[in-house]
């Protein structure tokens, strides 16, 4: 048997990702500061030991802000995986196992969606039911992700839908939903693992860009993508301000597509 | 030619279902358009008299037909904000957004090809995991900073354009000079995107027993790879460039904030923030309108390139 290859991908992913979660989760309970405490005598402070990332021009300490701002992003990303994920899972397991018109339908009604970009289609959503609230980004992006997820499931349960191990289930007796979600979902797991963290990676783009364009996540709650948009216009003064919020939006984006990839690899090695 | 024709009216389908969609989810919500033009102090005989110069007191299947009509004939409507037609608005914009697609788009391809072939080519080579994680980076950075990064850098530092104030395409060769920066901001990541889509695709043909066949009769790899792999490997992706095409524009409505172009996507994002609804319905048909064609351009091209796709065969 040959030894199965390190898989340095997944790891450091893994390592990043659990990183940064756990000072998120930390910056839920505690922060150093404030994040919305401002300190007229402490603006644009450069970073240095009472301040790791600096201050902004309202003296506020950007430290506390980024853990606010990336608990923001990772919370939106994570439940609109978790509602997308979860509808899309449900639709594409139902369609592609029992098959038929509906699954013809709605595929294609899926191809159609899936052809537009993300970010444009959450920003109609947004449009429709309204800027500039979190529940809303939720619900809009969480929309979004449905299609992609059920086609991407779809697919899988098509293929496994007539292997000899769940004709033999069928013809044990076991019922369609016992068939489906606990014979042939673990065996689906390599191409929806991986294609959960891409639906992660592009939810948490989609939140920082609209909340950029000050159409997402907007004051008083933190969001990375509207500090960037803050920082943008005090770069000459503060640079690290910027750097400090983009570098840990890339973290994020980048721990969990490592993650991604390295699964993709596991799956790659195996077959 | 039938299946071109077939193409094509399922294109017209789908942008007619596009459309009256997009036309009537605003119009559920947008209220009452005169209300919103006139203000909340209006009389009631002013607004009355607005809703039937706007036609709005017609049902939805009509209104759509008028609209639809007036797609057709360049009259979209006027706009709540500008108090201007719409299809006036937006015609420079289209350009400068076409622009920015396109240039963007060249860059891709061009980077991406080359790198793409390369990389396959040297696939399982001792840098190959370094090579990955670089292009997981690139493909994690958002547009939009790597925009800020670029206007400070190019802009402040090196003043090889002044950020936030575009030339216009009056003067084109300043135009697209500026263009060019937030082009890259668009390209990076989906260039790495590209890099490595064709890698594994590549690599994958790589395996199969004609190309094992073509070496083992003495042709050396990369012959085989640019005379054999290539062609075969080429229509998916044709197909994820006009993918790309799309998500170029989508790139291009947050990064036209960054550096300040009048182009669509600034234009959308005014329009959402200001509910100014006939505005946004046009943008969002005029882009799916752009995204579908380019689908349809792929799948075109794609039955040129693989005649097996004629027949009916898969790849």
């Amino acid at each position: 048997m040959k030894k199965r290859r390190k898989n340095t991908m997944l790891r450091v992913g893994l390592i990043l990702t659990g990183l940064l979660a756990a000072l998120i989760l930390l910056g839920c309970f505690w922060t150093p500061y404030d994040p919305e405490a401002m300190d007229a005598a402490a603006k644009f402070l450069p970073p240095c030991l009472a301040h790791p990332m600096g201050t902004d021009s309202f003296g506020r300490d950007i430290f506390s802000r980024v853990l606010k701002g990336a608990g923001t992003t990772f919370g939106i990303a994570l439940s609109t995986v978790a509602m997308g994920g979860a509808l899309g899972i449900l639709i594409g397991a139902v369609t592609g196992y029992f098959g038929g018109v509906v699954d013809d339908i709605l595929m294609r009604l899926g191809d159609v969606i899936t052809a537009f970009p993300s970010i444009l289609l959450a920003l109609v959503v947004i449009s429709l039911m309204g800027p500039g609230k979190k529940s809303n980004v939720v619900l809009a992006l969480g929309l979004v992700f449905i299609p992609s997820f059920a086609r991407v499931t779809r697919t899988a349960y098509a293929s496994l839908r007539d292997v000899n191990y769940v004709q033999s289930a069928r013809l044990m007796g076991a019922s369609h939903s016992r068939i489906l979600w606990l014979h042939i979902l673990p065996n689906t797991r390599q191409v929806l693992l991986p294609a959960l963290t891409i639906g992660f990676n592009n939810a948490a783009l989609a939140e920082a860009s609209m909340s950029y364009l000050c159409i997402g996540v907007t004051p008083p709650d933190a969001s990375l993508g509207y500090m960037l948009s803050e920082a943008q216009g005090v770069f000459q003064r503060a640079p690290w301000y910027a750097l400090s919020t983009g570098l840990t939006l890339v973290s994020i984006i980048f721990g969990v597509g490592l993650i991604g990839q390295g699964l993709q690899r596991e799956k790659g090695g195996e077959v | 030619m039938k299946y071109v024709l077939g193409r094509l009216v399922m294109l017209a389908v789908t942008m007619a279902a596009v459309s009256f969609l997009t036309f009537a989810a605003f119009d559920l919500i947008s209220g009452d358009p005169a209300t919103a033009m006139l203000g909340t102090q209006a009389t009631e005989e002013k607004v009355e008299a607005l809703r039937e110069e706007l036609g709005l007191n017609h049902p939805l299947l009509v209104r759509y037909g008028s609209w639809l009509a007036g797609f057709f004939t360049g009259d979209l409507g006027m706009s709540y904000q500008y108090r201007q037609p719409v299809g006036e608005l937006l015609a420079p914009k289209v350009a400068v957004t076409l622009w920015l697609t396109l240039l963007s788009f060249l860059m891709i391809v061009v980077v991406s090809l080359p790198l793409g072939l390369l990389s396959a080519r040297y696939a399982g080579g001792p840098w190959d995991g370094l090579w990955a994680g670089v292009n997981q980076f690139c493909m994690a950075v958002p547009p939009f900073f790597t925009g800020i990064l670029l206007s400070y850098l190019f802009g402040i530092v090196l003043r090889w354009f002044v950020p936030g104030d575009f030339p216009g395409l009056e003067a084109p060769g300043k135009a697209l000079w500026y263009l060019v920066f937030p082009a890259l901001a668009i390209a990076l990541p989906r260039a790495a995107m590209t890099v490595r889509m064709l890698r594994s695709t590549v690599v994958a043909e790589m395996n199969k027993a004609y190309v094992r066949t073509a070496i083992s009769r003495g042709n050396d790899r990369g012959g085989v790879l640019w005379h054999h792999v290539l062609k075969n490997a080429l229509v998916p992706v044709v197909t994820f460039l006009a993918q790309t095409l799309a998500e170029i524009v989508a790139g291009s409505i947050v990064v036209e904030q960054v550096f300040g172009i009048p182009g669509l996507g600034r234009m959308l994002v005014a329009s959402i923030s200001g509910r100014d609804y006939p505005v946004v319905q046009a943008i969002v048909v005029i882009l799916a309108l752009w995204v579908v064609a380019a689908g349809t351009a792929a799948d075109l091209l794609g039955r040129r390139i693989d005649p097996r796709l004629k027949i009916g065969g898969r790849v």
